[in-house]
């Protein structure tokens, strides 16, 4: 509505990063947080496991419980054959985690808010999973979109379902990550929009009040951080499965 | 149609499009029950059904979402 008192989309906003430079190549600050990302994994991992101790300290535990999350979680669905996209797995979670973490900070741009980001991201997933079919299997990959043991009269029906589910899998990946940070940073500027309403229509009680929204604020500042980790989680868990249907058909 | 009958009909939309929320919390409430009710017959399959527990949990969690994101998008826009 246009007669809203605060402007929650405005935080999703584009605007050019590394001052007149960055304007001049069209570098946002969306690319600015991306960058920033890179740079924090690649300087983490450098820094956690530097020492390489057999008895791990707390910075190279939390960098190998990582690892060794992401690295079951593939073992666990693609097996033995899936090693080799354990670093795309584990590349794609630990960058979508940072750009999910990094969008809660006060200021910071969250990537992953953009639909742009997230559908590039599940659209070379699709186009890998469905590559490494065909080179897998030929053209037996198309028995993907028969199921096994339908009766033969339902096939006409199932197939065309079958076809219309593989092509919607990159739209509901990237709209599912997507979808849950913006609606996490909007009702956060939503709830803290309810503080200045107080204050404007009360006054002193009005502040006093404001301590409610500011509390479910805080509140959701701890489900945000579970849903950043939950969310990069699952897109690294289907992006699996994807590659697990293209390895091993069903 | 009178103009000023489309704030009230923004406001009625995301209204209606906030309902698609309660298939969210049907799913995630069944979910954790489901949950319980295995770890209760089973304590040591666990860890094992946690997995789970947590994708269904965010792709459930992700179809109220998809609703509540409608309803702001009508909003706020």
């Amino acid at each position: 509505m246009a007669s809203s008192p605060i402007d929650v989309l405005g935080q999703f906003r584009l605007t050019t990063g590394l001052g007149p430079l960055g304007g001049a190549v069209g570098f946002t600050n969306s690319n600015e947080m991306m960058l920033l990302a890179a740079v924090l994994i690649v300087t983490f991992f450098a820094l956690a496991l530097r020492a390489g101790a057999i008895v791990p300290g707390r910075l190279q535990a939390s960098a190998e419980i990582s690892f060794e999350l992401i690295r079951n979680m593939c073992d666990e669905t693609m097996g033995k054959e899936g090693r080799a996209f354990f670093p795309f797995v584990f590349l794609l979670f630990i960058f979508i985690l940072m750009g999910n973490l990094l969008g809660l900070f006060p200021y910071f741009f969250a990537f992953t808010s953009h639909l742009a980001v997230t559908a590039t991201l599940a659209i070379f997933v699709f186009l890998l999973s469905t590559v490494v079919g065909f080179w897998k299997h030929g053209l037996g990959y198309l028995k993907l979109f028969v199921p096994e043991g339908a009766p033969l009269w339902l096939l006409p029906f199932l197939i065309p379902i079958e076809i219309l589910s593989y092509f919607s899998r990159p739209l509901s990946h990237s709209v599912r990550l997507f979808a849950n940070i913006t609606a996490g940073h909007v009702l956060w500027e939503v709830i803290a929009g309810f503080m200045f309403m107080l204050t404007a229509a009360f006054g002193g009680i009005g502040i006093l009040a404001a301590i409610l929204p500011l509390g479910m604020n805080v509140a959701f500042v701890a489900l945000e951080t579970f849903v950043a980790f939950i969310q990069a989680y699952v897109f690294a868990i289907l992006t699996c499965i994807y590659l697990k249907d293209a390895l091993h058909l069903h | 149609m009178p103009s000023d009958l489309i704030p009230a009909a923004h406001l009625i939309g995301a209204g209606l499009a906030i309902i698609g929320v309660v298939g969210g919390g049907v799913g995630i409430g069944n979910l954790f029950g489901a949950f319980i009710t295995a770890v209760g017959r089973n304590p040591a399959a666990r860890q094992d059904i946690q997995i789970y527990l947590w994708l269904g949990f965010a792709l459930s969690e992700a179809t109220a979402i998809f609703a509540l994101l409608v309803s702001f998008i009508i909003l706020f826009t």
